[in-house]
């Protein structure tokens, strides 16, 4: 297996200076989905590389299957590059003994991919669109997940990972924009990890194919090509279960993960800029098993909770942080804690622009908080 | 005219079977691939000046007339057999000619298994186990097949196949260390009796949900294959988990990836109370084999040689030509479901007896041999259970590990919690079964 090497890298305004945050235009309205992280982040060193989101997955896909003789990447037209290019040149590269299409069949795609992973491979498995996992959720619940635990941990499926494209994209509608990790946390021995951009993707990435439990790895797919930045070439990890403290903040905490987490960096900004708030944003990263020490700490130091995500509001992943964090800092709290979610219904497509949580509703909630 | 005929021939299975030639014996495979160029059909340049189709799907001729090709159930796919009901070998060149003691084994492990599963149906019924599956009827399907295999051949099982795992060395106590979840159990008291598993007898452990199996199994044998060691998978299921999507997934994959890989399904005539016949309207499995490509053939089930024969030819091709093989081997569930099912509800008895006197895969091997084993056998179960029955549970702790490959802090967490709880109440909870 690789090894891995952690050094500090900075980011310093050069390097600001060849990754402009990218406008992304939807249908008439000019969103910002990727804004570039503005502080330093223990990465790698070693050289790097301007990247969007889908190079840094394949730069990550790449070193694996580089130093790593048992790993093997399938899935729906993953052969010929992938219908968001992710797997680009693999199969040229590796062989297509290694980078090879399934047929059209997402259990079948999973369960192939938990027999691999049993026997010993390292298996990368694509599903085409997170909207379309659901035909394997009995093979990761009832199976991938209870693996290790069933068998008195004689057999384990820990080499496998699931990758999917995840989240709105603008024109995605029903069944294009799905973000169904909330389906998935319900269900202890699986982990779920979602990146924000390019650098954190890879490293993440990685630790996931390394981490000896079954992953699903779910790439904001509006951020492949809008987000780009200087991504180091060689391996390296990123820790899974570890919350980032994007800024740091007095007076309220700001938490989502993937594309919202840039929302919330402009709304942090307008709440500092036009109400003098001071807030605290941090990307979860990891999903399950979710970092609860770095969340409550910040919600005892500032008081107050706002969570986002596209998923539908009622069951989504929000509510379990809500209630863990008012069991844990029920007294701390000045305000109740907010949830800006998607509606509870499914998503839509012309109606996208009213359906997501965008900055201003969550502007509104920052205010309403602060005025309790 | 000489193209539907060529179309209906192709199906009418019962006179299209070809005589593979093999080095010791020649068994009767059901060939439906035409060719074969490293697994992948190579189409020739796109020529419209042919009067052949062009489809990248399907490279067959054309046809003029409208006619729907008839599923055959009537003379399907036949049964392969070597004894007949008596245990007379009926076509000498067929016969394997295996060592007495390999035989005798084979005898003595089928009686094993079934003097075990007298002995914890019963003990289920005295409320001693919480739940039991017995393997009446199908000990030849198990017993034959593992027996052509390699030790380091990889078993995914469904839930009816532990004479594979007896066959393989599985001690007795074991066995009932599962089935009582206690202390000594492999799979440290996590799951209902009869899913057993074994790591060094590379039997993967079982799961309740049906065909999950089949799809993993092709993967493992993808797996298998680039590793190049000589080694093959076998994957067992039922004919009703057959009706599954993973079924059909796993087929797919096994035959569009080129694995190594034996598919074994047991059709013992009922999925709990569903005869086949409510099942699917096909002939049975071994008719979908074709369907994907696979290398397909039933098998009389009841008949050891015949389940040993066709498995040993299955395993040697599908390691030497990367392919998979699909064995239909025909049975009957003599037993009960499990022990929440009595299957008189749902069938006579007298179908029961037919199976259970006229045509017993014990019976015919016995007929085939002499006898003397089953008081031994049943000294042997009666020891192993006794011990299990004495045995511990296991500690409690072990509820908690092994769901992550490490201990994460919310798990930790709740343990602890379980703890203060059962400290404080423990009154209520039954600690002294359980090893501290």
């Amino acid at each position: 297996r690789m090894t891995m090497s952690r050094a500090l890298m900075h980011f310093n305004a050069a390097s600001r200076a060849t990754n402009p945050p990218l406008t992304f235009t939807g249908t008439e309205i000019e969103e910002q989905v990727f804004i570039a992280d503005t502080h330093c982040m223990n990465v790698s060193a070693g050289p790097t590389q301007k990247m969007n989101l889908f190079q840094s997955v394949t730069s990550a896909l790449d070193n694996t299957l580089a130093g790593d003789p048992t790993a093997v990447i399938f899935g729906e037209d993953v052969a010929f590059g992938g219908v968001f290019r992710c797997t680009v040149g693999l199969r040229d590269k590796y062989g297509k003994d290694r980078v090879f299409n399934t047929p059209l069949c997402e259990q079948g795609i999973v369960g192939f991919g938990i027999g691999a992973a049993a026997a010993g491979a390292t298996a990368i498995a694509e599903i085409q669109f997170a909207d379309y996992i659901y035909p394997a959720f009995d093979q990761i619940v009832n199976e991938a997940a209870k693996y290790r635990y069933r068998s008195g941990n004689m057999f384990d499926c820990g080499k496998l990972t699931i990758r999917a494209p995840w989240g709105c994209v603008g024109h995605g509608s029903i069944y294009h924009s799905q973000c169904p990790e909330a389906f998935f946390t319900h269900c202890p021995g699986i982990k779920i990890v979602v990146p924000r951009g390019p650098v954190q993707a890879k490293g993440l990435l990685l630790s996931c194919i390394a981490d000896q439990n079954p992953c699903i790895f779910f790439e904001p797919k509006i951020l492949y090509r809008a987000a780009v930045e200087q991504v180091p070439t060689e391996a390296y990890q990123i820790p899974l279960s570890q919350a980032e403290v994007l800024q740091e903040g007095s007076d309220l905490t700001l938490v989502a993960w993937g594309t919202q987490v840039h929302v919330l960096k402009e709304v942090a900004a307008m709440a500092q800029e036009k109400l003098g708030v001071s807030c605290e944003l941090i990307d979860l990263r990891t999903i399950l098993p979710w970092d609860t020490e770095t969340v409550c700490k910040s919600v005892v130091k500032t008081g107050r909770l706002l969570i986002s995500h596209e998923a539908p509001v009622t069951g989504g992943f929000a509510a379990e942080i809500s209630s863990t964090v008012q069991e844990e800092c029920f007294l701390n709290l000045e305000a109740p804690i907010s949830r800006v979610c998607g509606y509870d219904t499914p998503f839509p497509h012309i109606f996208e622009p009213f359906y997501i949580p965008d900055k201003w509703k969550c502007f509104e909630a920052v205010k309403r908080m602060i005025n309790y | 005219m000489a193209a539907a005929r060529g179309l209906t021939k192709l199906y009418r299975i019962g006179l299209h079977a070809i005589r593979q030639n093999t080095t010791l014996k020649a068994t009767t495979f059901l060939q439906q691939r035409a060719f074969r160029l490293n697994g992948a059909l190579r189409q020739q340049p796109f020529d419209s000046s042919a009067e052949k189709p062009q489809f990248p799907g399907a490279s067959a001729e054309f046809i003029d007339h409208l006619e729907f090709i008839q599923p055959n159930v009537i003379s399907g796919i036949p049964v392969y057999r070597v004894m007949d009901r008596q245990g007379q070998i009926i076509n000498p060149s067929e016969d394997p000619k295996l060592p007495k003691e390999m035989v005798l084994n084979f005898y003595q492990k089928m009686t094993l298994l079934n003097t075990m599963d007298r002995i914890l149906y019963e003990s289920q019924r005295q409320g001693r186990i919480s739940f039991y599956m017995t393997n009446y009827g199908e000990e030849g399907t198990h017993i034959g097949s593992a027996a052509a295999l390699e030790p380091t051949d990889l078993v995914f099982g469904q839930y009816r196949e532990a004479g594979v795992l007896m066959y393989r060395g599985f001690p007795l106590d074991l066995f009932m260390a599962q089935c009582y979840a206690n202390a000594d159990d492999l799979g440290k008291g996590r799951q209902m009796p009869v899913h057993y598993g074994s790591k060094d007898l590379n039997f993967v452990t079982i799961s309740s949900p049906l065909a999950t199996q089949i799809p993993q199994a092709a993967g493992a044998a993808y797996a298998v294959k680039r590793e190049n060691l000589n080694r093959v998978v076998i994957c067992y299921f039922g004919e009703g988990a057959a009706s599954e999507g993973d079924a059909h997934a796993g087929f797919n994959f096994s035959a569009t990836l080129e694995c190594p890989l034996i598919f074994f399904c047991r059709n013992n005539g009922y999925a709990i109370s569903t005869p086949t016949n409510e099942q699917y309207r096909g002939d049975g499995i071994a008719a979908r084999g074709p369907g994907y490509g696979l290398m397909s053939i039933r098998v009389d089930g009841n008949d050891v040689f015949a389940v040993y024969n066709a498995t040993k030819e299955a395993r040697r091709r599908a390691v030497a030509e990367n392919q998979p093989f699909l064995i239909e081997a025909m049975t009957y569930r003599i037993g009960h479901h499990s022990t929440s099912d009595d299957s008189s509800a749902y069938r006579s008895v007298d179908e029961v007896n037919y199976w259970d006197k006229q045509d017993h895969p014990i019976s015919r091997l016995r007929h085939y041999m002499t006898r003397a084993w089953r008081k031994q056998s049943r000294k042997l179960v009666m020891e192993a259970f006794e011990k299990a029955e004495k045995r511990l549970k296991p500690n409690p702790e072990l509820l908690f590990t092994d769901v992550y490959n490490e201990m994460i802090p919310p798990i930790a967490k709740q343990r602890d919690a379980m703890w203060r709880h059962v400290q404080q109440y423990k009154e209520h909870y039954p600690l002294d079964l359980y090893e501290k």
